[in-house]
C-alpha cells in the first residue's frame, strides 16, 4: 500500500464525479482511500488477500473452539457412567462441534485458500467482484457469531445434532430458541457460501491470464471451480429445507408434521441432497492442495494431470447421486437401495484414480520431507483409511450393521481430519511464506505433524472397534460392563495428544506471523504462477499482466528452455487500476445479521428493553439496513484509483 | 461489478482496463447471473418437488373448486407478455434508444405488477373466502410456500427494474448500462420460465 503512489483517482462507474478521493453517496460516508486508518482499511478492504487472511484467522479461531468442544466430549466419555457434564449439554456440544467444524472451520479455511491463492494462480489482480467478496467474508463471520450467540440465550445452544433430523427439530420436541439460532445461522452462512461461489466461478472462467487455458490451470484452481459449482447446486436444497423448518416452527405449517400429512423423511432427503455434495465441498479443495504440494516436494510434474482434473469433476457429478446412502436404514426399498449402493461404490473409482496418480507423482521423484510434504503424505494414507471404510458403508448390509455407531464416527473423522484438515495444514505450511513472507519453523512443524498424526490415530482408530462392538454414536455415557471402557480411554488420550499438536500448530502460526524472520520469495522451489511475484504480493499482485506459456510456469522459468519462459505484458501507462474500498459490504452483512436475529427471536419476549414488544422491529431494522446498503453499494460503483508500482519494493515491476 | 463501464455499443471509453477483457468474451456480470440462475433452478426444483411429493403421498381432496383457473390463465398470459417487453427493452438499450427502453421497462413493470396483483387477490380470496391457509392443510403449506416464493422473485424483479426506470429520469441510466439491463432481463425471463413450470405442475395438473 504505502510503497505505492496514488497517481490519480478514477471516475466512478456511473461516470459522475471525477476528482479525489471519491465521495460516497449523499456524503453520508467518506469512501476510504489510500492511507486510511489500518482498522478502517481492514473493515472496508476489497483486496482478496486481506479478505483471505481474515477468513483464515476466523476459521482457525472456530477450529480451536470446535476442538475444545470435542475435548469436553472426550473428557465425558473417558470412563463409564461419568457425569462430568449433563446429557443435554453433551447433546449441545456434539451439535455445535459438528456444525462449527464443517461450516465455520473447514469450509472457511478452504475459502481462505480460494481467496488468497486462486487469483494469484490465474494471474489476476483480484476476483471478479471484489466488494461481493468482502460481503461473503462479513456474512460468514456474522453467521458464525449468530450460531454461537445461542450459548448466551435461555435454553442455550441447539441440542439436535448437526443434521437436525425432523421431527426432533419441531417446536414440540425442541421448543428452545437454540434450534432457531441453528436454522437462521445456517441460512446466513449459506448466503455467504453462495455469493463467494458465484464470484469464484466468474473469476476462474473469465479472468485467467493470457495463455492460461483451462488445461494449464493449476489443479488447486480447478478444484476451486468444481467446489464452487457444487456449492451453487447443493446449497439451495438445504436453504429450502431450512425455510420449511422455519415455517413449521414459526408459522405452524406442516412440512415435517407427520400428524398433518407432512413427512419427516423429506427432511432427510433434502438435507442429504445437500449433505453429500457438502462432503466433497470439504474434500475437493484438500485434493487440490495435495496436487499442488506433492509435485513441488517430489520435484516432478503432477502425474496424469488431465485425469486428476477429470476425476475431480466426476467426483463432483457423482456426489449428487449418492445422498440416500445416508438413509439405508429408513426403508427405501430394494431398487433404491441397490441403485444408491452401486453409485456409491462408483465414487471409489475416480477417488482411487487420484490416489494412484499422487503415488505416481511420488514415484521416482527426488522427495524432500519438509513439513508440507509430511502432511501431504499423511493426507494420502489417512484419507485412504477413511475411503476404505466409506466403501464398506456402500454395502447395504454392512451399513445397516454399522449405522449410527462409532464406526461411522471413525469413518468421517478419517475423511475430515485425516483428509481435509491434514491437507489444509499442508497448505498452510506450504503457502505461509507466500502470505506472510515468513517461514514456519521446520522443527516445530514436524513436532506438530507427528503429534497430530499419532494423536489422531489413537483417538479415532479405536472407534472402529467400538462401533463394531455396538457402541452407538451420540451417547452421553455407557455402562461399565459393555466392554467399551478401554478403547474409550485410549481415544480420549489420543484426542488430547491431537489437541496438543493442533495447539502447537496454532501457537506456531501466531508466533511466526508476529516475530518470524523473513524468508526467500520462493523458499520451496515451487512450480505455479503464485510464486512469480513478491512474497507477500503487492496490493496489485502482478505489476504487469503475465503471459503464460505452459503448465507449471514458474518451474519452466527456472529449469526449462527459453521459449516457454513467462512473458510480461506492457506496463500500463496510467498506472494499475485498483478498485476502491467500500463500507457497504460490511453494512449489508450487519443488516442481514440483524434481520436473521429478528427471525430467531421472532416469538421471544424482549429482555432488558421494556416497550420493545416484539422482535419484528429487529427484522424491519435489519432488512432496511440491508436494502439501503445494497442500493448505496450499487450507486457508488466499483470506483477505483491508480497505483504506480515502486520498483525498489517490487523487483517484478 | 467491475464491468459497469466497459466497451458497450462501440462507443470509445477513455481507456479499457485489461482486467475488463474476459477470457470468454462474456462479461463477468453475465457469467455470475447465469451461475445464480443455475442455483435458483435448484431452489425452485426443491420447492416444486416438495409440492409434487406431497400431492402424490398425502392424497389431499380435490382442490379444483378452490382454483380460479381463468384468472390464473389470464395472469400467466400477462407475465408472458411482460417477457416480450423485457426483450424489447434490452434490444432498445443495445440500440442506444433510451426513450424506447424506458417505455418498455415501464410496460414490464406494469405487467409484472398486474401479475403480482392477481396473485395477491388470489391469496386473499383463498384465505378469506375459501379458508385455504398456510397452516390449515398440507396443500396450503406447499402451495403458498411455492407460489409465494415465486411472487417474491417477481416483486424483487419489479423493484430492480423500477430502480432503473427511476434512474433513467435522473440521467443515471445511460447507454453503457445495456449490460445491466440485459442481466436484469436474464433474471426476469428466468422468473417467467419458472412460472411456466409452476402453472402446469401446480394448477393444471389438478384438472387431469
Amino acid at each position: 500500500m504505502a510503497e505505492s503512489i496514488v497517481h490519480d483517482t478514477h471516475s466512478s462507474a456511473k461516470g459522475g464525479h471525477a476528482g479525489a478521493p471519491q465521495k460516497s453517496f449523499f456524503g453520508l460516508l467518506k469512501r476510504p482511500g489510500e492511507g486510511c486508518h489500518p482498522v478502517i482499511d481492514w473493515l472496508t478492504t476489497v483486496d482478496h488477500k486481506k479478505i483471505a487472511i481474515m477468513y483464515g484467522a476466523a476459521a482457525l479461531f472456530f477450529l480451536v473452539l470446535g476442538g475444545v468442544e470435542a475435548l469436553i466430549i472426550r473428557w465425558q466419555l473417558a470412563g463409564p457412567e461419568r457425569e462430568m457434564i449433563s446429557a443435554r449439554f453433551y447433546n449441545q456440544l456434539f451439535t455445535m462441534h459438528g456444525t462449527t467444524m464443517i461450516f465455520l472451520a473447514v469450509m472457511p479455511l478452504g475459502a481462505a485458500f480460494f481467496n488468497y491463492i486462486m487469483p494469484l494462480q490465474i494471474g489476476a489482480r483480484d476476483v471478479a467482484f471484489p466488494r461481493l467478496n468482502a460481503f461473503s467474508l462479513w456474512v460468514f463471520l456474522l453467521g458464525g457469531v449468530l450460531l454461537n450467540l445461542s450459548w448466551f440465550f435461555p435454553g442455550g445452544a441447539p441440542p439436535v445434532g448437526w443434521f437436525a433430523y425432523a421431527p426432533l427439530t419441531s417446536s414440540t420436541y425442541s421448543p428452545g430458541i437454540g434450534t432457531d439460532f441453528w436454522v437462521l445461522s445456517l441460512q446466513v452462512l449459506g448466503i455467504s457460501s453462495l455469493a463467494a461461489a458465484f464470484n469464484f466461478i466468474a473469476t476462474i472462467i473469465n479472468m485467467r491470464a493470457p495463455g492460461l487455458s483451462m488445461m494449464r490451470l493449476p489443479v488447486f484452481t480447478w478444484m476451486t471451480l468444481i467446489t464452487s459449482f457444487l456449492i451453487i447446486l447443493a446449497f439451495p436444497a438445504i436453504t429450502i429445507a431450512l425455510v420449511q423448518l422455519m415455517f413449521d416452527r414459526n408459522f405452524g405449517t406442516f412440512f415435517f408434521e407427520a400428524g398433518e400429512g407432512g413427512r419427516p423423511i423429506l427432511w432427510q432427503h433434502l438435507f442429504w441432497i445437500f449433505g453429500h455434495p457438502e462432503v466433497y465441498i470439504l474434500i475437493l479443495p484438500a485434493m487440490g492442495i495435495i496436487s499442488e504440494v506433492l509435485p513441488v516436494f517430489a520435484r516432478k510434474p503432477l502425474f496424469g494431470y488431465p485425469i486428476i482434473v477429470f476425476s475431480g469433476a466426476v467426483i463432483g457429478v457423482l456426489g449428487f447421486a449418492v445422498w440416500s446412502h445416508h438413509m439405508f436404514t429408513t426403508g427405501l426399498g430394494v431398487i433404491a437401495l441397490s441403485a444408491f449402493a452401486l453409485l456409491t461404490m462408483l465414487i471409489a473409482i475416480p477417488t482411487g484414480v487420484k490416489i494412484f496418480n499422487w503415488i505416481g507423482t511420488l514415484w521416482g521423484g527426488r522427495i524432500r520431507f519438509d513439513t508440507p510434504m509430511l502432511f501431504a503424505i499423511g493426507f494420502i494414507s489417512m484419507f485412504m483409511i477413511g475411503g476404505f471404510t466409506g466403501i464398506m458403508h456402500a454395502s447395504v448390509p454392512v451399513d445397516t450393521q454399522q449405522h449410527d455407531t462409532y464406526f461411522v464416527v471413525a469413518h468421517f473423522h478419517y475423511v475430515l481430519i485425516g483428509g481435509s484438515i491434514m491437507a489444509l495444514l499442508a497448505g498452510i505450511y506450504y503457502w505461509f511464506p507466500k502470505v506472510s513472507g515468513k517461514q514456519l519453523s521446520e522443527r516445530w512443524g514436524k513436532i506438530s505433524f507427528w503429534l497430530v498424526l499419532a494423536g489422531f490415530n489413537l483417538a479415532f482408530f479405536p472407534m472402529h472397534f467400538l462401533g463394531m462392538t455396538g457402541m452407538p454414536r451420540r451417547t452421553h455415557t455407557y455402562r461399565a460392563d459393555m466392554g467399551w471402557t478401554e478403547w474409550n480411554v485410549w481415544s480420549t488420550v489420543g484426542a488430547f495428544i491431537l489437541g496438543l499438536g493442533m495447539a502447537i500448530f496454532v501457537g506456531q502460526i501466531i508466533y511466526t506471523a508476529w516475530k518470524g524472520r523473513r524468508c526467500k520469495a520462493d523458499p520451496w522451489d515451487s512450480r505455479t504462477l503464485e510464486w512469480a511475484t513478491t512474497s507477500p504480493p503487492q496490493a496489485y499482485n502482478f505489476p504487469r499482466t503475465p503471459i503464460v506459456k505452459t503448465r507449471d510456469q514458474v518451474w519452466a522459468d527456472k529449469y526449462d528452455s527459453e521459449e516457454i519462459h513467462l512473458e510480461w505484458g506492457p506496463e500500463e501507462e496510467h498506472g494499475i487500476h485498483m478498485p476502491d474500498r467500500s463500507w457497504y459490504p460490511l453494512f449489508a452483512g450487519i443488516g442481514l445479521f440483524i434481520f436473521a436475529l429478528g427471525w430467531v427471536l421472532f416469538k421471544e419476549p424482549v429482555p432488558f428493553i421494556p416497550g420493545f414488544a416484539n422482535f419484528l422491529h429487529l427484522q424491519v431494522v435489519g432488512f432496511s439496513l440491508l436494502m439501503l446498503s445494497i442500493y448505496l453499494w450499487a450507486l457508488e460503483g466499483p470506483g477505483g484509483y491508480h497505483l504506480h508500482p515502486d520498483k525498489s519494493k517490487d523487483p517484478y515491476a | 461489478m467491475s464491468q459497469a463501464h466497459t466497451e458497450p455499443l462501440g462507443k470509445a471509453s477513455e481507456h479499457v482496463h485489461p482486467e475488463e477483457q474476459t477470457n470468454t468474451g462474456i462479461p463477468n456480470k453475465k457469467v455470475a447471473m447465469w451461475a445464480f440462475l443455475a442455483s435458483d433452478c435448484m431452489f425452485f426444483g426443491t420447492l416444486i418437488s416438495t409440492h409434487l411429493i406431497y400431492r402424490k403421498t398425502t392424497g389431499y381432496p380435490d382442490v379444483t373448486h378452490i382454483f380460479d383457473i381463468e384468472l390464473t390463465t389470464g395472469s400467466t398470459f400477462i407475465l408472458l407478455m411482460s417477457s416480450l417487453f423485457m426483450a424489447l427493452a434490452v434490444s432498445a438499450m443495445h440500440k442506444g434508444n433510451l426513450n424506447n427502453a424506458r417505455w418498455s421497462l415501464g410496460a414490464v413493470i406494469l405487467f409484472g405488477s398486474l401479475f403480482l396483483g392477481a396473485q395477491v387477490y388470489e391469496f386473499h380470496h383463498f384465505v378469506h373466502d375459501l379458508g385455504l391457509t398456510i397452516n390449515g392443510s398440507i396443500f396450503g403449506t406447499t402451495f403458498y410456500t411455492l407460489t409465494g416464493t415465486h411472487g417474491i422473485h417477481v416483486l424483487f424483479g419489479i423493484i430492480w427494474l423500477s430502480s432503473w426506470l427511476i434512474y433513467s429520469f435522473f440521467g443515471t441510466m445511460k447507454r453503457e448500462h445495456a449490460l445491466d439491463i440485459e442481466v436484469a432481463g436474464l433474471y426476469w425471463h428466468f422468473v417467467d420460465i419458472v412460472w411456466i413450470i409452476i402453472f402446469p405442475f401446480v394448477y393444471l395438473i389438478e384438472y387431469v
